[in-house]
């Protein structure tokens, strides 16, 4: 039989959602970092880049919202 | 409501979806069905009342040198036709910059309801908006797609993308299908619809919790002070988010339609 040192108690939902940002955190950050480098080695291209950055971010910041949405959809 | 959802005295209470439920001002049934008319919906049509004058007045008696309200319409205009139609779609995208430019429009209001004084609740943060808004770019790219392609060929080539070895096809094949034709609609509609959700109760929490600290019998109300800034600074984060989640679901409808009308390569 298992002991458990420290009962957890609280929301599952919130612990699932803390790793599920940790994928589109990353993606994200990657995004606009390469945004930022490239706007710095060559600023006239920042009209080319910002819709590219912007939409990019929107496609990795998907997957966090789903996992914003799910516990409501599953939950109770 | 502030009051009612973090009440002193027993505790802090965190907002939840009943921040979101109103109650209605007028229902009726026919059909065998309940009609209400809430909050929600009186901002809708309000909306969208707001965004048809405002183009109507602007565009009723169009000049060669255009007056004020002309003038700011005409640029609005122009970023989302040039902006958005012209640079994502190409050159035959400035055919769709009316419905880009009423779409933007009509989630953009939508969207700053949630900041804006006595709506105080962004309509898109009810996920029937979003989900309408995302049918419709759904049924707008495949059926510019059909029509361009014709539907064998048009679904041929979402199914089975060419410049791939073709065992692949038993893997790529249902993913495509399903990526194309399930999750794009359903990300547009929860994109929109989480971020206003989630930005709405983010004030919510720091305006609930300034009035419950505010209220609290003893030094507690030194933590208002924290509270009450983050508010007004999340207030214009969510300036910024609402703005930016119009842009995208704009963006991204257009990028669906270009997609749908691009040629096999």
């Amino acid at each position: 039989m298992m002991v458990l040192a420290a009962p957890v108690s609280g929301s599952l939902g919130s612990i699932g959602y803390g790793l599920a940002a940790i994928g589109p955190g990353i993606g994200i950050g990657l995004i606009f970092a390469a945004y930022v480098s490239g706007v710095a080695r060559q600023p006239e291209s920042r009209g080319t880049l910002q819709p590219i950055a912007l939409l990019g971010f929107a496609l990795a910041e998907a997957l966090a919202l789903f996992g914003l949405v799910m516990p409501f959809v599953f939950g109770k | 409501m502030l009051t009612r959802l973090g009440a002193a005295g027993e505790g802090y209470v965190a907002p939840s979806l009943g921040a979101f439920l109103f109650d209605p001002w007028v229902h009726w049934t026919s059909f065998g069905h309940e009609f209400y008319i809430n909050k929600v919906i009186g901002l809708l049509f309000f909306g969208c009342l707001a965004v048809g004058a405002f183009f109507l007045l602007a565009f009723r008696n169009p000049k060669v040198v255009p007056g004020p309200l002309q003038n700011v319409a005409e640029s609005f205009y122009d970023f989302i036709r040039n902006g958005i139609g012209r640079d994502v779609i190409g050159p035959e995208g400035v055919k769709y910059a009316p419905y880009l430019t009423i779409l933007f429009f009509f989630v953009l209001i939508m969207n700053l309801y949630g900041i804006l004084p006595v709506a105080q609740v962004p309509v898109t943060s009810r996920i029937a908006f979003p989900a309408f808004l995302a049918a419709m770019s759904w049924v707008i790219f495949n059926y510019v797609g059909i029509r361009r392609k014709g539907l064998g060929p048009y679904f041929k080539e979402i199914a089975f993308p060419p410049g791939v070895p073709k065992a692949v096809y038993v893997l790529l094949t249902p993913i495509e299908l399903v990526s194309t034709l399930l999750v794009r609609p359903f990300s547009l509609a929860v994109r929109l619809f989480a971020n206003m959700f989630a930005g709405h109760i983010l004030l919510l929490v720091f305006a609930t919790a300034t009035v419950y600290l505010l209220n609290a019998p003893n030094f507690s109300k030194i933590f208002a002070l924290v509270s009450f800034p983050m508010a007004v600074i999340l207030t214009g984060f969510e300036l910024l988010v609402e703005v930016l989640q119009a842009y995208i679901f704009t963006i991204l409808t257009a990028v669906y339609i270009s997609g749908a009308l691009a040629e096999e390569h």
